[in-house]
């Protein structure tokens, strides 16, 4: 592994005179963490059994702490490819749990307006770009968003994420070894949660570990505590600085757990129950909400009315989606082409 | 001065390069080699080696670089050094480029060029016409052309579209059509077929490089006091179905023709909309000449046997005509 260099903790934000940074990214965290969990829940527990949900649900359960860690080290004009369990993703770029309820419910308010469904979601205008089902092919894509960056002289850097399965795929190492060879400013993110759908890690490659393949294309890679949003914020952080110098790709492998079945209609029979159990202790909003008590970076009222916020908010959303119309069939031919 | 079909391409990008910074290559052996081909040859020199770009062996990640691109306002031209390779690439395209619009408004203005066809013994990996595979694919557009004048045109205006276009060139034509240009800036239009020969008695419908082997055979047809129409489709997708309906309305019979193999190919949905929409015009049966359900053979004898050519196409026209 080639050595790299720490590099200072970033703050998320301007700071206000006097408060603790890491007080405050504690703050950011939590909030983005339990805003997703409580989404997810809601579409899984709630609409999904309700029959109001079309299509998959796919939950990132436990694994909040990646794509919260890691979206804010991004900066706005930064591009993200999300993958199917960082919702966090979209919130941190200012999309309304609104669009994502009525996205999962086929309406119109969703970002595809019902074209697509759940997670296959995007918007160039908040530099989001939707995946496809097939994760391993937004390697190359991202790749390519990284080529446009440097080719304009841009200071933004691409943001991938993707999980262990996809880097099985013959185009993620393709699209790795490209921004290796060209060392475009990519962060390759990991979400290792050892499964994918019902094939374990040892099923999936004979290597330890996902960033045991940095090496093999001249790449730096590192292994992160996925559930906990410090240890992704500070790796992917420093990814993000070697990335904007111009030293190319790097791969962070965020180690967690999927404490869900691949989707909502999968009982997650194959997996072993102690792991679950196992895991469930590391949960990472637990984890932050107990290091903020104990710091004193927050009591339990000021956690609680938080909770309380963000549950509120997702009620009006639900509420909203559900008044937002169904496409209507005359949009089924718009928009395969450029309206001439 | 009369341009090869290969020189026209190449000016055809070229202009586009000088004309719009974002236009940018990307493939293999294309820039220090200047392409398996040499249609890129000069243009590292002129351009440098930010939009000239020598790429991996990696078709894959040749078409999702230059989708990412895309997404971000760029308008990559992506080589494919052969149009046999592009099923490395097939993801990328027919799930990646073609779809984007559709589900979530994001335009990918790239071109993939693929060099295709037979007839210069190239073997099973160096000769197939898979247009068809694109043609089924909404949200692409497909296309061929067959003179020097429409390979700069509309090699032009593929790379100014803002959708995903397939480029096909047909490799047996790089050298040997040779034909007068207007000098300078001219774009063909997309989704637009073109009377390649106008004719009273039978509309040949093709495509390619089979338009020059329509034209063989509509001269030796033309001795024989057989007026053929030669319709060249140009676009394969969205379809030109107006300029193809008009000409059989008109000459009351119809011989669909390409080189891609029978079936599944483009000229079933050819003879099925003429069925459809202008059967009551029609005289004749529709036929259609493609190559036979084979890939492509290797050796002399086999691949021209493969190949459809100008004998059978005059044959098939005055069957047609004595129906």
């Amino acid at each position: 592994m080639a050595a790299v260099k720490a590099v200072p903790l970033p703050p998320a934000e301007p700071q206000v005179e006097g408060t603790d940074p890491e007080a405050d990214l504690a703050w950011r965290f939590l909030r983005y963490m339990f805003l997703m969990r409580e989404v997810e829940e809601r579409i899984e527990r709630k609409l999904y059994r309700q029959g109001k949900i079309v299509g998959g649900v796919y939950s990132g359960r436990g694994q909040e702490a990646i794509s919260v860690g890691a979206g804010l080290t991004a900066s706005p004009d930064d591009v993200l490819f999300p993958c199917h369990r960082d919702l966090a993703l979209y919130f941190i770029r200012g999309v309304h749990p609104r669009q994502v309820f009525a996205q999962y419910m086929g309406r119109v308010g969703g970002l595809t307006r019902g074209k697509d469904g759940n997670m296959h979601m995007g918007d160039m205008g908040r530099r989001l770009v939707a995946i496809i089902s097939a994760i391993g092919a937004a390697v190359p894509v991202a790749a390519g968003a990284a080529l446009a960056l440097k080719y304009r002289g841009s200071p933004n850097i691409v943001y991938v994420f993707f999980g262990d399965g996809a880097t099985s795929r013959g185009d993620w190492h393709e699209g790795v070894n490209l921004a290796a060879v060209l060392k475009l400013p990519l962060v390759l993110v990991c979400n290792n949660n050892q499964y994918a759908y019902s094939t374990p890690l040892e099923r999936q490659m004979a290597c330890a570990n996902v960033a045991d393949r940095g090496p093999a294309y001249g790449i730096p890679a590192e292994i992160v505590d996925g559930n906990d949003p410090f240890a992704v914020y500070r790796a992917v952080s420093r990814a993000a600085a070697h990335a904007r110098q111009g030293g190319g790709p790097y791969l962070v492998e965020c180690k967690t757990f999927r404490m869900s079945g691949h989707s909502a209609h999968d009982p997650a029979d194959y997996v072993p129950k102690r792991l679950f159990e196992e895991w469930a202790a590391k949960d990472p909003i637990l984890r932050t909400e107990r290091l903020m008590l104990e710091r004193g970076w927050a009591d339990r009222r000021d956690v609680d009315e938080l909770y309380a916020s963000l549950r509120r908010e997702i009620d009006e959303a639900v509420e909203w989606a559900e008044k937002s119309p169904f496409p209507d069939p005359s949009e089924l031919t718009a928009n395969v082409y450029q309206a001439s | 001065m009369p341009v090869t079909y290969l020189e026209a391409i190449r000016q055809g990008i070229w202009e586009e390069m000088e004309r719009d910074p974002d236009v940018f290559l990307l493939g293999e052996d294309i820039a220090v080699y200047g392409g398996a081909f040499k249609i890129t040859a000069g243009m590292l020199k002129r351009f440098g080696e930010r939009r000239v770009i020598d790429t991996p062996l990696s078709e894959s990640a040749i078409a999702g670089a230059a989708i990412g691109a895309a997404l971000l306002g760029l308008r990559p031209v992506a080589e494919m050094q052969f149009a046999d390779f592009i099923s490395c690439a097939f993801d990328q395209i027919v799930n990646f480029a073609a779809k984007c619009r559709y589900r979530w408004g994001a335009a990918v203005p790239l071109v993939v060029r693929a060099p295709c066809g037979a007839g210069v013994h190239g073997g099973p990996f160096h000769s197939q016409s898979n247009e068809a595979w694109f043609v089924h694919t909404p949200g692409l557009k497909v296309v061929m052309p067959a003179t020097a004048y429409d390979a700069k045109g509309l090699i032009k205006a593929a790379i100014r579209d803002n959708d995903p276009v397939i480029f096909f060139e047909h490799k047996a034509l790089y050298r040997r059509i040779k034909q007068e240009i207007p000098p300078g800036d001219y774009t063909a239009p997309l989704g637009r077929a073109a009377v390649f020969r106008p004719g009273r008695d039978l509309s040949i419908i093709t495509y390619g490089a089979m338009v020059w082997v329509a034209a063989e055979a509509a001269q030796a047809l033309e001795r024989e006091g057989v007026s053929a129409e030669i319709v060249d489709l140009r676009t394969l997708l969205p379809l030109d179905e107006e300029t193809v309906l008009a000409s059989v309305r008109k000459t009351s019979r119809a011989l669909v023709l390409h080189e891609a193999t029978l079936t599944g190919g483009v000229g079933g949905e050819i003879a099925a909309r003429i069925a459809e929409k202008a059967f009551e015009h029609l005289d004749a049966p529709v036929v259609r000449i493609a190559a036979p359900d084979t890939p492509v053979p290797f050796s002399p004898p086999l691949e021209e046997a493969f190949l459809p050519n100008a004998a059978l196409v005059a044959e098939r026209a005055r069957q047609l005509c004595g129906y």
